[in-house]
């Protein structure tokens, strides 16, 4: 019995859409009914895996973007040139299957039982995984103090404000820093993440914060390369890569 | 039968392209994808060289000496092993039969070597008789780095692995020594006609 | 196309291995560096993957889809543990 639930988690299922929620114009999540779903860590992922008529295929992986015992859930943003995600984003449908195995990581996850405080560091799309682990934290009840930074080109492509705005307050603080576009009036941080941004935001060496930094490559190097300039161990920040363009 | 994606086709293929130009299992794309094993190298074009290894000997040609020799604008078509096929590619390129007719040998391979350690084996009737170049612009631009450029092998009638990125010479060779991919599982030679994709094919 | 890490390799590992082994440990045969495979640098788009050293860029692991088969060539890493 045992045996068989491990083989089911290491293969490919397919898992039924049960709905498709907007975010912004570039980003929708997909709510999944997956059977026999072992339960996940926020900050792992799903491997999906698209097939055509013909057999050719395309594999993409995507973080999962609900906290455990949550419906599994994911986030993805429609790329300009992208082979997979105009279709999860703009034919998938509910009651559509979706491919999919998982859930996968051991590295880049975060529970209340690693402590904190907690800084997650997010570029665009890189979000999503760090959203798991403050829903997690929200709904395992825990008051580690988290400082969520979250660099998007303009207010229109922060995924999840609303969500965001509401969960701050208290030991919650989310910064926003917009690169491209900032709306009238903006008072709030306006460039990429650099070392300055970084050492006003990030807690000081001393409180020995968790760090988790998900994003394009460049973002990721950049930020861990500046968290551990200004002293943080390298084995507390923790780096997912997506891509600059993803694939 | 495995799962179908309702409405899922991939990225569009232009399947206008007449089939006799479309090796067995290859798919025709417009895009130009970037495909590498490695951080793409950054080498200066003052430190640039390209050298034929014969033995104990090398020739060797500067950057400036590369560009003063003949060179030739081709348009051919390309197979990558992982199955996407570009038509009508045009580039500009010194023939490698330009650059081993300054070299005595009797070798009959080469093991082209690359910024970055990437390696590829050819036989030597595969380089020569106009069959390969050593290309430097592409489309009409400088060979863009992720590319291959400055400078890449060219070698169309074999799939586009044997094409190395980043190369820096060839190394002539008694043996048929299996460079980067070919170590990994892929064909020794790599016939596109013949899908020799990997050993044993 | 950048390169990415071993946390996008986490599932092919999975199906390799029939482990999760993005928190195994592993040994640079090239430079002796150790770190967590989480942090291999990965290249994805090739003819195969490719995981390198972030210390020395040497290759760790290749692994090839042989007609459906994966073949997996660890000689880069002088030693490979799964997390306790």
């Amino acid at each position: 019995m045992a045996r068989a639930a491990v083989q089911r988690r290491l293969t490919w299922q397919v898992a039924t859409v049960d709905d498709v929620v907007h975010e912004t114009p570039r980003v929708k999540t997909i709510v999944l009914d997956v059977p026999d779903w072992p339960g996940h860590r926020a900050g792992q992922h799903l491997d999906v895996r698209l097939t055509a008529e013909d057999g050719y295929r395309a594999e993409r992986e995507y973080s999962i973007a609900s906290a455990p015992g949550e419906p599994v859930a994911i986030t993805v943003e429609r790329l300009e040139d992208g082979e997979v995600s105009p279709y999860l984003t703009e034919e998938l449908r509910g009651g559509d299957g979706l491919e999919l195995r998982g859930p996968i990581g051991g590295h880049f996850v975060w529970g209340p039982e690693n402590g904190g405080p907690l800084l997650l560091i997010g570029g665009g799309s890189g979000v999503v995984p760090l959203r798991a682990m403050l829903r997690h934290r929200e709904r395992a009840g825990n008051d580690l103090p988290v400082r969520l930074l979250y660099s998007s080109r303009s207010l229109d492509d922060v995924i999840y404000r609303e969500e965001l705005d509401a969960a701050s307050g208290g030991v919650v603080e989310v910064i926003y820093t917009l690169t491209r576009e900032q709306p009238p009036g903006w008072t709030g941080h306006a460039r990429r993440v650099d070392s300055e941004l970084l050492n006003e935001v990030a807690w000081p060496p001393d409180e020995d914060a968790r760090a988790f930094v998900c994003g394009p490559t460049s973002f990721v190097e950049t930020v861990a390369d500046g968290l551990v300039a200004l002293g943080y161990p390298p084995v507390r920040v923790k780096t997912e890569r997506f891509g600059a363009t993803g694939r | 039968m495995s799962f179908v994606s309702r409405g899922f086709r991939g990225r569009r293929r232009d399947s206008d392209a007449d089939p006799n130009r479309v090796p067995p299992g290859q798919y025709v794309t417009d895009g130009f994808p970037v495909l590498s094993a490695g951080p793409t190298p950054h080498t200066p074009l003052e430190e640039w060289t390209f050298s034929i290894a014969n033995g104990g000997e090398r020739k060797s040609w500067t950057w400036e000496e590369f560009r003063a020799l003949p060179s030739e604008t081709v348009t051919v078509d390309i197979h990558c092993v992982t199955r996407w096929s570009k038509l009508d590619t045009t580039w500009e390129g010194v023939s490698v039969d330009t650059l081993l007719e300054q070299v005595e040998h009797e070798a009959p391979y080469v093991l082209a070597f690359c910024d970055g350690g990437y390696t590829t084996n050819l036989p030597i009737e595969d380089v020569t008789d106009g069959k390969a170049w050593v290309a430097f612009v592409y489309d009409g631009e400088p060979l863009d780095p992720e590319h291959g450029g400055p400078a890449r092998l060219l070698v169309p009638h074999l799939y586009f692995w044997k094409s190395a990125k980043w190369v820096r010479g060839l190394a002539l060779r008694d043996e048929n020594e299996p460079g980067f991919w070919e170590t990994y599982g892929y064909h020794l030679y790599g016939d596109p006609w013949r899908e020799q994709r990997y050993s044993g094919d | 196309m950048d390169a990415l890490d071993g946390n996008a390799i986490g599932g092919l590992m999975l199906e390799i291995f029939s482990a999760e082994m993005t928190t195994a440990t592993g040994t640079c045969a090239g430079c002796g560096a150790v770190a967590v495979l989480a942090e291999a640098i990965v290249y994805l788009e090739a003819p195969g993957t490719v995981a390198r050293c972030r210390s020395c860029d040497s290759v760790l692991m290749v692994v090839v889809d042989v007609r459906g088969t994966k073949c997996v060539d660890l000689r880069g890493l002088s030693s490979l543990e799964p997390a306790a």
